[in-house]
């Protein structure tokens, strides 16, 4: 299935959580979608005969300077077809339902995207820091990110 | 915080540790029961431990020795690559993919320059092509002589590991040959490869590989029919398919389980479509399943270099995109074109349009992906490494629960990690 095609059937079926495709840029056609319908429209991805997006192959946090965004990217196994979907969240509150119950791989992605770029996502079974140590302030991968100076006494910029 | 004193550092861990320990008990405090006897016990497996392919540590809950709880931490490698990627140019960062994967630095500098082609929107020569997909199988083999080692190692047999470790280090003296360095090759470019693989390393492969069937054959004989490692690994941390795909496992982990994932085959990028090669599957699910793949696979890959070897053609090895890809040393002393070209990719870096790509490649241990979010300048935006590892450890903790403790190892062997590309 093209991307066109995904989205048009998803448009019919969940229509303003939908929100756009993008495929003009210099880039794999993605799909906007809106983050408060995240959970239903994976949950319809990975389940619906048509699609069975059964396999997340990368979750990745993002920086847009004035909003944050998640990117997922969907793989089928057995339909062998991938796409790409997009929540933008805001700045000061970045918030959106985890998919860990969707797709099981999603727990450390989703960990890693806390760490990296501070967005919580509901309902995690365990949404606490995986790379950096547990007591680090601080968003590192966020583009208006500090190095602090010290950690627990240490010097940081060694 | 003052931690010049005992109390302090005391502190200090125990907040540091309080979430992990908190996640491992869950609500269940039978830990606090007076008779030790009738207890759960805690055991904390590394950071440093032979066994585990770098800095992991695993936290470990048990009753007698049967693990009911298990928690991989990570990051004790950590060294920031991704953000380090964003102040960089690309050509500064293919060095830096060495560190990643240490096993197999040369499918990752394949990987990332793929990924970075890929953003660039170039073509590579069809001779860079096939050399990649060359070095990509070198790759390949010797990460997984390594793992097949390591699974007998922790298995406890020890023979194994002396044995592949000879042939992995004839590999390395033909690796040594091909771009000039064994471990940290950066032998890839932007727009095809350093330099052309010189004919007496092409003859000493073919010596190679004509020997290498009879000494995997020789190491093989020691434990394919094996009872006690039979034994030892069959049906132990079985991981079925579904729960396999769902957990996100890619490379011989996912194939040990029966999903006859392969992205050379899937989605076939350099010249794997017009090679010959079967992908392995194994329904099994167990450790014995996942090291049968790898040891399987290594005879794969030997077919598709005997294919490569036969229809490599002549050619370029580099593209001729001034504004991407960097010049030859010997122009750039010579000519001003190229010394202004140098000059400006040195500084400014190749810059991509802004978008977004992700490229994917087999990797050994399983499918690396590069995400590239360009702004048009020559540092990337944002880039994210989907490493094999990370997800592939993931299922540790599913495999192990309810195992004995000393299948945790051989567990942890079976997914085969390293932890530079799990820490990034």
């Amino acid at each position: 299935m093209q991307a066109n095609e995904i989205y048009e059937k998803l448009k019919a079926e969940y229509g303003d959580a939908i929100m756009e495709l993008v495929s003009d840029e210099a880039t794999e056609a993605w799909i906007r979608i809106s983050p408060d319908k995240i959970l239903e429209v994976c949950l319809g991805l990975r389940d619906d005969k048509g699609f069975k997006f059964d396999y997340l192959a990368n979750l990745s946090g993002m920086d847009y300077k004035d909003s944050i965004g998640v990117v997922y990217h969907l793989y089928s196994v057995e339909l062998k077809h991938r796409i790409t979907l997009k929540a933008i969240l805001d700045r000061e509150n970045p918030t959106i339902h985890t998919v860990e119950r969707v797709w099981k791989t999603a727990n450390w992605h989703e960990r890693e995207a806390f760490d990296m770029f501070g967005i919580i996502f509901e309902n995690h079974p365990n949404l606490i820091r995986i790379l950096s140590p547990y007591d680090w302030e601080g968003y590192p991968l966020r583009k208006d990110y500090v190095t602090p100076q010290e950690y627990n006494g240490f010097k940081v910029p060694y | 915080m003052n931690i010049k004193t005992k109390e302090g550092v005391d502190t200090l861990l125990r907040n540091r540790h309080s979430k992990i320990y908190k996640k491992l008990l869950g609500q269940d405090t039978s830990l606090i029961i007076d008779d030790p006897l009738e207890n759960d016990m805690v055991l904390n497996m590394g950071p440093q431990h032979p066994a585990t392919h770098g800095v992991l540590r695993v936290l470990l809950r048990l009753d007698g020795e049967t693990v009911i709880n298990c928690i991989p931490e990570l990051g004790y490698l950590h060294r920031g690559y991704e953000k380090l990627a964003e102040n960089v140019t690309y050509h500064e960062f293919i060095p830096h993919t060495d560190r990643l994967d240490y096993l197999s630095p040369l499918s990752n500098n394949v990987a990332i320059t793929l990924a970075i082609e890929n953003s660039l929107g170039i073509e590579t020569p069809i001779r860079a092509q096939w050399i990649r997909t060359l070095v990509a199988e070198l790759a390949r083999i010797s990460s997984h002589l390594m793992a097949m080692g390591s699974t007998c190692m922790d298995a406890g047999a020890l023979t194994m590991l002396l044995w592949t470790f000879t042939e992995r280090e004839k590999l390395y003296d033909i690796i040594e040959l091909i771009c000039g360095a064994r471990f940290t090759t950066s032998y890839t470019r932007i727009g095809g490869v350093a330099n052309d693989i010189p004919e007496d390393a092409l003859a000493k492969l073919k010596v190679w590989m004509d020997d290498f069937p009879s000494q995997l054959q020789y190491a093989e004989k020691l434990v394919n029919r094996n009872k006690i490692f039979l034994n030892r690994v069959s049906g132990i941390c079985h991981v079925p398919r579904e729960k396999a795909i769902e957990l996100g496992l890619t490379g011989p982990t996912l194939r040990g389980s029966g999903v006859p994932r392969d992205l050379r085959r899937d989605e076939p990028y350099l010249v794997y479509n017009e090679l010959d090669f079967d992908v392995i599957t194994y329904t099994e699910g167990d450790v014995w399943a996942r090291s049968m793949v790898r040891v399987q696979e290594m005879k794969q890959s030997l077919k598709m270099l005997y294919q490569i070897l036969d229809k490599m053609p002549k050619g370029d090895v580099i593209a001729k995109k001034p504004k991407a890809v960097l010049p030859r040393k010997a122009e750039v002393y010579t000519k001003m074109e190229e010394l202004i070209n140098d000059f400006m990719l040195i500084n400014f870096g190749a810059a991509p349009e802004s978008g977004e790509t992700y490229t994917a490649i087999e990797a050994p241990k399983g499918e690396l992906g590069f995400f590239i979010v360009s702004d048009g300048t020559g540092h990337p935006w944002k880039m994210k490494i989907r490493s094999p590892s990370t997800s592939n450890l993931q299922s540790l903790a599913y495999m192990v629960n309810g195992s004995m403790i000393a299948d945790v190892i051989l567990a942890i062997g079976s997914i085969d990690p390293v932890m530079g590309e799990a820490d990034k």
